[in-house]
């Protein structure tokens, strides 16, 4: 068997690349943005056929003239994307990163208005305030899943209204805070806004730089420490998980912690986010809505295949083809067209692994026997295993 | 010439880093029962679902009735009258009886079910066999056995001609499994031709006619089960000589390791208690084998005592120390290993590298981590020494994942790891369930060792020829309560078959108190 093998490595080394799993999410991936993309042209289309050509061009294109403002506006998704990502790995689906990212947004804005700190310990503070915010908007459902085994998909949805109904409240009963006559909150120090990154023409600013590092330092907390072998054991076999004496209820609380502290960073970055215009800063508007950036970030966690280094690219992505989607409003476009396309792009990439084993036996059937190409079959293989393993898995768990 | 219905020739079929069949010739004739035989991963399911369309040989041809056929999946395969009963069913379980069988083919008229015609041929089929069907209970209601028989009845509701068995007794009682066998010979009497998948050697000298033998893939012979033995099939199948019978040395037992009193546990499908006031010793040096029919409280008993389920009341002592209420990890850590009855669902994270499986009890030993972070060389070091040691198999040794590997391997693996921790106690779950010869006589022989190294070892198992060869003490546990308290030596199978099936009760000897 083992000479087998090294004989095949030897042979072909595209095939050993090909068959890394990171290659074929990214693959996947790739399909799935693809698809997306070509329904929305279609769409585009049928909504005005005359300006799709440009629109759509914008959508591909119009991104790259205005990078500073991809990477801004892909900071607080990007944070919020790795808050449901990294819940994902444990099995548990944090749809709550909405809450905890308007929770995370208010503790960030309290330390602003309400504290005095020196110099720039002001922001970071701030910043740490808004990740403790978000924590405890995770560590609700957390306890409750486990402790009594509440669904944690219902809790978190709901703390989703609770915390932003609260924080509408906590916003609009302080005049520090708010400002009623234009019912928003007031501009924040530029003291406290977090440090512009400098390119001219955007806000970007330190945020997306503090943001890829903590997705890096998730990424090694999951791939090399104990606590991240643990988690990825729960989230595949919570059974064995408990077997190999794991404190389960722990790490599922501590998870929830940790996802809402991302999502509550996520809301620190965005309203601490420096402005363009001298004197200005982000305001946040108690109107009762909850904060879009949340269900983003579930969008962001599939795309990115809920793998940290992952969702750093998908962020990007979806950031990018917003900002074209704005630009696409310049021939016409209604910038809901952009929300589409992204739905569908997620939609796709939900069964983009079944549909590149599609792909894969339709390449095979072109390229014929002559080839042999066992890429091709393997991949047909691994996921037949896997659709009747997972059966098995489901008749037990009927049992 | 024979009469062939169903020629395999020369197939062939690779799976990366591994040839599955490799140049196998399989000739089934009509109205014959044949048996498969062949180690697990041995590729009797490969050429069976070659057979039945699910996977496509790279050489290599079928024919039926003399006829070259291709098969590209299941639904040519039904056209053609092959009919499969997979290892694990394939039936909705909030459906009636009937609603399965009609499945797919559901007779209609002008849009609405008809249902009355299904009902008659039903009820026929299921009176000329036998098989004693109701066609409108619910499949979740019925037993595994009579889910069985539903699959049967599938397969001759669509007038299938060939009937394929994947490993059909692995599930069953041994009432159902002699039941099974009967109804597969009026099969063939009447005409159907049966391949018959198994590793279980009584059952294909019971009702096999011929019998192919599979070893690593390769085609070993066909024989005529009449003119064989179980010992010649055996060999053909594993390649060389194997023991029926465990050698083991007489040893006298050392001091209490592990001891329980008035054990209770609760049920979690009905509102007793499933263990009801168990108390038992085991001590260094020697197999306590508990046997007992499936369903007698075993699989609580073995919560309880590994701390999967908190006890209703009693007490655990595990070398002097009473872990009654400690944590699973607090267990482990005192001496406990455990070898799970469902290896897939406790014993391994399938998805995890054998690598990563082999370290799940021990990740967090300062031997495998520093600060929190787990020292993957030093990992990878201990899974290739017990790989070589224990003689795992795989496609890409420490890093395949263990969803690809074979049962045997994946029971291997598990053994590896319990036994290559900090033990005292070894509580061992069906651990041969569902291994072919070769691994239970390996595993046998671990357990033996561990024993003679001077470990304690509880045995749970079903299996009467594993309680006889094994152990060193038996305890028939029966609703919950222990009911026997045997000895190997001067019991008879039939006698231990009484105490299972709780026609006989006698007192437990009077236990020692040390323990406590």
């Amino acid at each position: 068997m083992q000479e087998n093998n090294s004989k095949n490595k030897n042979k072909l080394n595209i095939k050993s690349i090909t068959k890394l799993k990171g290659f074929s999410s990214f693959t996947s991936a790739l399909l799935a943005i693809f698809l997306g993309l070509a329904f929305g042209f279609v769409i585009m289309l049928i909504a005005n056929p005359g300006n799709a050509m440009a629109g759509f061009r914008y959508i591909l294109v119009g991104g790259l003239g205005r990078l500073g403002d991809v990477f801004y506006f892909a900071t607080p998704i990007l944070m919020t994307g790795l808050a449901v990502g990294f819940a994902f790995k444990m099995g548990l689906f944090n749809i709550g990163a909405s809450g905890q990212y308007t929770m995370g947004m208010f503790f960030a804005m309290y330390v602003a208005f309400m504290w005095d700190l020196p110099g720039s310990s002001h922001w970071m503070i701030a910043i740490l305030a808004g990740m403790i915010g978000g924590m405890i908007m995770g560590f609700i459902p957390g306890i409750f899943k486990a402790l009594l085994n509440v669904n944690e998909v219902i809790t978190s949805i709901m703390f989703n209204y609770i915390g932003m109904y609260f924080v509408d409240m906590l916003v609009q009963s302080n005049g520090d805070m708010y400002n009623a006559t234009l019912t928003r909150t007031r501009y924040i120090d530029q003291g406290v806004q977090i440090p512009a990154l400098g390119i001219a023409g955007s806000n970007v600013n330190l945020g997306i730089v503090l943001a890829i590092i903590v997705a890096i330092i998730l990424y090694i907390t999951l791939q090399k420490t104990t606590f991240g072998y643990e988690l990825k054991a729960t989230g595949h076999n919570k059974f064995a998980a408990e077997y190999a004496g794991m404190q389960g209820k722990r790490n599922i609380i501590l998870t929830m912690v940790i996802s809402g502290g991302l999502a509550g960073l996520g809301g620190a970055f965005a309203i601490l986010a420096p402005s363009a215009i001298a004197g200005s800063s982000m305001t946040y508007e108690p109107i009762n809505i909850i904060a879009a950036n949340g269900f983003t970030g579930i969008a962001v966690a599939l795309l990115g295949n809920a793998h940290p280094l992952g969702i750093i690219f998908s962020a990007t992505f979806i950031s990018y083809i917003q900002r074209g989607g704005t630009l696409a409003s310049l021939v016409g476009f209604k910038p809901e067209i952009i929300d589409i396309v992204i739905a569908v792009i997620i939609y796709f990439s939900a069964f983009a692994m079944i549909m590149n084993s599609a792909i894969a036996r339709v390449a095979k059937r072109l390229v014929g026997k002559k080839n042999d190409d066992e890429i091709v079959e393997e991949d047909i293989i691994i996921e037949e295993d896997v659709i009747v393993d997972d059966n098995d898995n489901l008749t037990k768990e009927a049992e | 010439m024979d009469n062939y219905i169903i020629e395999m020739l020369n197939i062939t079929k690779k799976f990366p880093g591994i040839i599955a069949n490799d140049n196998i010739t399989l000739k089934l004739k009509k109205g014959e029962i044949h048996a498969l035989l062949g180690e697990n991963g041995a590729g009797k399911s490969t050429l069976m679902s070659v057979l039945f369309g699910m996977y496509i040989p790279e050489e290599g041809e079928i024919r039926k009735n003399g006829e070259k056929v291709r098969i590209n999946n299941p639904n040519d395969a039904n056209a053609l009258n092959i009919g499969m009963v997979h290892q694990h069913f394939k039936l909705v379980e909030v459906f009636t009886v009937l609603e399965n069988i009609i499945l797919g083919v559901e007779p209609t008229n002008k849009g609405f079910l008809e249902e009355n015609q299904a009902r008659e041929k039903v009820v026929e089929l299921s009176n000329k066999y036998g098989l004693k069907v109701d066609p409108d209970s619910l499949i979740e209601d019925i037993s595994v056995g009579m889910q069985q028989r539903v699959e049967i009845l599938k397969m001759l509701y669509k007038d299938n001609e060939i009937l394929i068995f994947d490993e059909p007794t692995a599930v069953l009682t041994p009432q159902e499994i002699k039941e099974l066998l009967q109804i597969m010979k009026d099969l063939a009497n009447e005409g159907k031709s049966i391949l018959f998948i198994t590793h279980k050697l009584n059952e294909i000298v019971e009702v096999a006619d011929r019998c192919t033998v599979l070893r690593k893939g390769k085609y070993v012979g066909t024989v005529d089960v009449k003119e064989t033995t179980k010992e010649e099939l055996s060999k053909m199948m594993v390649g060389r000589d194997i023991n029926f019978t465990v050698d083991k040395d007489e040893k006298t037992p050392g001091d209490v390791v592990l001891s329980i009193r008035d054990m209770v546990v609760a049920s979690k499908t009905h509102k007793n208690n499933a263990v009801k006031g168990i108390s038992l010793d085991v001590r260094a040096g020697e197999i306590v084998c508990l046997a007992g029919i499936d369903g007698n409280g075993q699989t609580e008993f073995v919560h309880g005592l590994t701390g999967l389920e908190k006890l209703v009341s009693g007490k655990i002592t595990l070398c002097g120390q009473d872990i009654s209420k400690a944590s699973i990890r607090h267990r482990s850590v005192l001496g406990m290993s455990h070898i799970p009855e469902d290896r897939h669902k406790y014993g391994l994270v399938l998805d995890y590298t054998l690598e990563e499986n082999l370290v799940l009890q021990r990740y967090w030993q300062p031997e495998f981590q520093r600060a929190n972070f787990i020292k993957f060389d030093k990992v990878r070091e201990y899974a290739n020494k017990l790989i070589d040691v224990f003689d795992i198999r795989s496609a890409e040794g420490p890093v395949t994942i263990v969803r690809s590997m074979s049962g045997g391997n994946q029971q291997k693996a598990i053994i590896a790891r319990e036994i290559n921790k900090e033990h005292e106690l070894l509580v061992a779950v069906q651990p041969t369930r569902g291994l072919d010869v070769g691994a239970i006589e390996y595993i046998h022989e671990r357990l033996v060792e561990r024993r003679d190294a001077g470990k304690a070892v509880l045995l749970i198992s079903l299996e009467l020829d594993e309680v006889m060869n094994l152990s060193d003490r038996i305890l028939v546990i029966y609703e919950g309560e222990i009911v026997g308290d045997l000895d190997p030596k001067t019991t008879s199978v039939q006698e231990l078959g009484l105490y299972m099936a709780g026609a006989k009760k006698s007192g437990q000897k009077e236990i020692n108190n040390a323990g406590e």
